[in-house]
């Protein structure tokens, strides 16, 4: 919502990839690390489950583990990410361990919305696309939200949903609150004329 | 009267909290009656009105809790409460300094009417039917069965909605879904919820708003009608909504905070027009025969994993299912009904109220809960304790062998301490059955408070049709 969370678009980047449907937001960050009132340094629990092992140790199975993900800034996941809770710490975490795209044939809305506030850009596109780029993680992608539009490196040109709104606040840095605050003579009305309801 | 085109309920929500209308360019801000906070999604939220130098726009439209991160234990001999960590307990503080230097009315540790976010503010009468309500929680989904419009939202939108009480919101689709028919004896509002999720699926509901509509709906009391909406956001909804009638319009009559007099007659008479005209559409429809409704479990890691109770479980259709089934031990074409139970959680904002507890106790009367399996009954909130007290149940629960806690979230989200260890098996009347939701490693089957009771009980997931089956003979 301030200029801190506004990443540089186009985003460039090869992609980590979690293909499991349905990962839900108490996968993105377990319920147990959000006794938190900061929003930041929470990417060390993003996916703590998966990625610790109980005694601490990294799970070498876990793609964040891997090194030659290390840096990726695009996550191609499975279908109906971020279902679940309305936790806005999943993209904080997500943001924090350094995602600044995620990509599914279904985004959840409440974590879409989360997301957006954030940086993070979520992009929906077609189940066969979203795996043929499964196949190919190393290949480096670029969103550009200017065009709506993710390009892969033969050429190809796959054109995502992101509504005017949206793209705006995340090329500019519109923060939501200020432009509720600006609409303050708007909202005065609406209290005086739908009186105690 | 000019003859306009008929609107749902939905529609008539929206349209009726339009401060601007959305564009091309910018989606609509809508205006919210009610905001909902609890301790854990409104810190940072708090924080940012800091940094602005901003005051809530309208704290009596406000109200807080404390009960995520909440003990459901009683202070000890030192009269400190037993929380999880530091962490919880500044969280609940900060929670308490926010609400006092911004006016904020909270029910806190000391309160006699706290509770979950989403089982208190309809007992206080805050929830009433025609309004927008928020929280930065998912299941805030649970008012709609008011006729209310009520949906979770992030912390950055707390923060939007305490500074100026709007919210920017582009026009969900809408889906009814309609059930028909009389429940079988031992079938409830959970066991329809979880049918309905397994027949649309854990994204099902994505980018809409549900009605729930049709007969069975119409005769379920209030906290049925809770426990309904409140899975609404387990199959992708935004939120679930059901017409009030005079089942609802009787149960706001009864509560502390509500309009009383001729307020309340007038808002009676408003809030009957707030019904799906006829000849209105909706984008999708779903239609489900009461019949077909058995007690219903999930087998899997997500609630769209539902099956009747008595049905096997299916084979895996893709990776992350199979991953699911590995989890949780079970494979295809095994019965749930059987399996060895470790825990059982009745309480959370989806059973946690008093009829949900009269429904345990009616099967814990007289019985006893089986050797080795715990069981944690959790009051939603002070109210629902008191009054169940009142009844007697806190006496069945312990004599049956169960635990009688405190009122909060407890083992729905495990953040206060109260968790299922690793491996063990609960059976929860909760609405996620998440990999590690309920505490890491902890395996979880949904059910209704009664599948709930009787598995505590038997030991093992059993059918809780056999409690109303004369010809058989019961433990
Ligand atoms: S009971 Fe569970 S679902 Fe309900 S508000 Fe608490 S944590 Fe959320």
């Amino acid at each position: 919502m301030s200029a801190a969370h506004i990443p540089e678009f186009p985003v460039r980047s090869a992609s980590v990839v979690l293909a499991q449907s349905n990962i839900d937001t108490d996968q993105i960050i377990p319920a147990r690390f959000l006794s938190t009132t900061e929003r930041k340094g929470l990417g060390r629990f993003a996916f703590n489950d998966w990625r610790w092992r109980d005694d601490g140790s990294a799970n070498p199975d876990f793609a964040f583990n891997q090194a030659h993900n290390n840096g990726r800034a695009v996550l191609l996941a499975g279908r109906n990410f971020g279902c679940g809770s309305s936790r806005e710490h999943a993209p904080w975490a997500l943001r924090d361990l350094g995602l600044q795209v995620v990509v599914s044939s279904e985004i959840a809305d409440i974590f879409r919305n989360n997301a957006l506030k954030n940086g993070v850009l979520p992009v929906v596109l077609p189940e066969a696309v979203v795996q043929d780029l499964m196949t190919r993680p190393d290949d480096v992608l670029t969103f550009d939200i200017v065009a709506r539009e993710l390009r892969t490196p033969d050429g190809t040109v796959h054109a995502f949903p992101l509504e005017a709104f949206a793209r705006t606040c995340l090329l500019e840095g519109v923060d939501e609150m200020g432009f509720l605050l600006a609409r303050g003579a708007d909202i005065q009305t609406y209290e005086d004329t739908h009186h105690a309801r | 009267m000019t003859a306009r085109p008929p609107r749902t309920l939905f529609d008539k929500l929206w349209d009726a909290h339009i401060v601007t209308p959305e564009s091309d360019a910018a989606p609509a801000v809508l205006y919210i009656d009610l905001h909902l906070i609890h301790e854990v999604t409104s810190p940072q939220a708090f924080t940012e009105l800091r940094a602005r130098g901003l005051v809530p726009r309208r704290p009596d439209r406000t109200k807080a809790t404390m009960d995520h991160s909440t003990p459901t234990l009683p202070a000890g001999p030192d009269g400190r409460l037993p929380y999880a960590s530091d962490a919880s307990e500044k969280q609940v503080d900060t929670l308490a300094r926010n609400c006092a230097q911004f006016g904020i009315e909270l029910f806190d540790m000391s309160s006699d009417q706290r509770g979950i976010v989403h089982v208190i503010a309809p007992e206080q009468g805050f929830t009433l039917p025609g309004m927008t309500i928020v929280c930065g929680d998912s299941h805030t989904s649970t008012h709609g069965a008011f006729g209310a419009l009520a949906f979770g939202i992030g912390t950055s939108e707390v923060g939007n909605v305490l500074a100026t009480q709007c919210l920017l919101q582009r026009r969900p689709k809408t889906m009814s879904i309609t059930v028909d028919g009389p429940l079988a004896p031992g079938v409830g509002a959970k066991d329809v919820t979880l049918h309905a999720i397994g027949v649309i699926g854990v994204n099902g509901g994505t980018g809409h708003v549900i009605e729930y509509r049709g007969s069975t709906i119409e005769a379920m009391d209030m906290e049925q009608r809770m426990t309904l909406c409140n899975m609404s956001i387990e199959a992708g909804a935004r939120a679930g909504m059901v017409a009030p009638d005079d089942t609802t319009f009787a149960w706001i009559a009864r509560t502390p905070r509500g309009p009383k007099g001729a307020e309340f007659d007038a808002a009676v008479a408003r809030w009957r027009e707030l019904r799906t005209d006829d000849g209105a559409r909706f984008d999708t429809e779903v239609r489900i025969d009461a019949a077909d409704i058995r007690p219903t479990l999930t087998w899997g890691t997500h609630p769209g994993t539902a099956i009747g109770v008595d049905v096997p479980v299916p084979a895996a259709t893709d990776a992350a299912e199979q991953k699911g089934q590995d989890y949780m031990r079970v494979v295809a074409g095994q019965s749930l009904t059987g399996m060895p139970v470790d825990v059982v959680f009745v309480g959370s904002c989806t059973n946690g109220r008093l009829r949900d507890m009269r429904e345990v106790a009616e099967v814990l009367r007289g019985r006893h809960v089986s050797a080795g399996v715990r069981m944690l009954v959790v009051p939603g909130s002070e109210i629902v304790k008191r009054e169940a007290e009142a009844e007697g149940i806190d006496v069945i629960v312990r004599e049956a062998g169960a635990e009688w806690r405190e009122p909060g979230c407890s083992m729905c989200i495990a953040m206060n301490g109260d968790l299922v260890a690793s491996g063990q098996l609960a059976v929860s009347t909760s609405n996620r059955n998440f990999e590690g939701r309920q505490g890491p490693g902890a395996r979880t089957l949904l059910a209704s408070p009664t599948t709930a009771a009787w598995a505590a009980v038997r030991g093992v997931v059993a059918d809780p049709r056999e409690l109303f089956d004369d010809r058989r003979e019961v433990a």
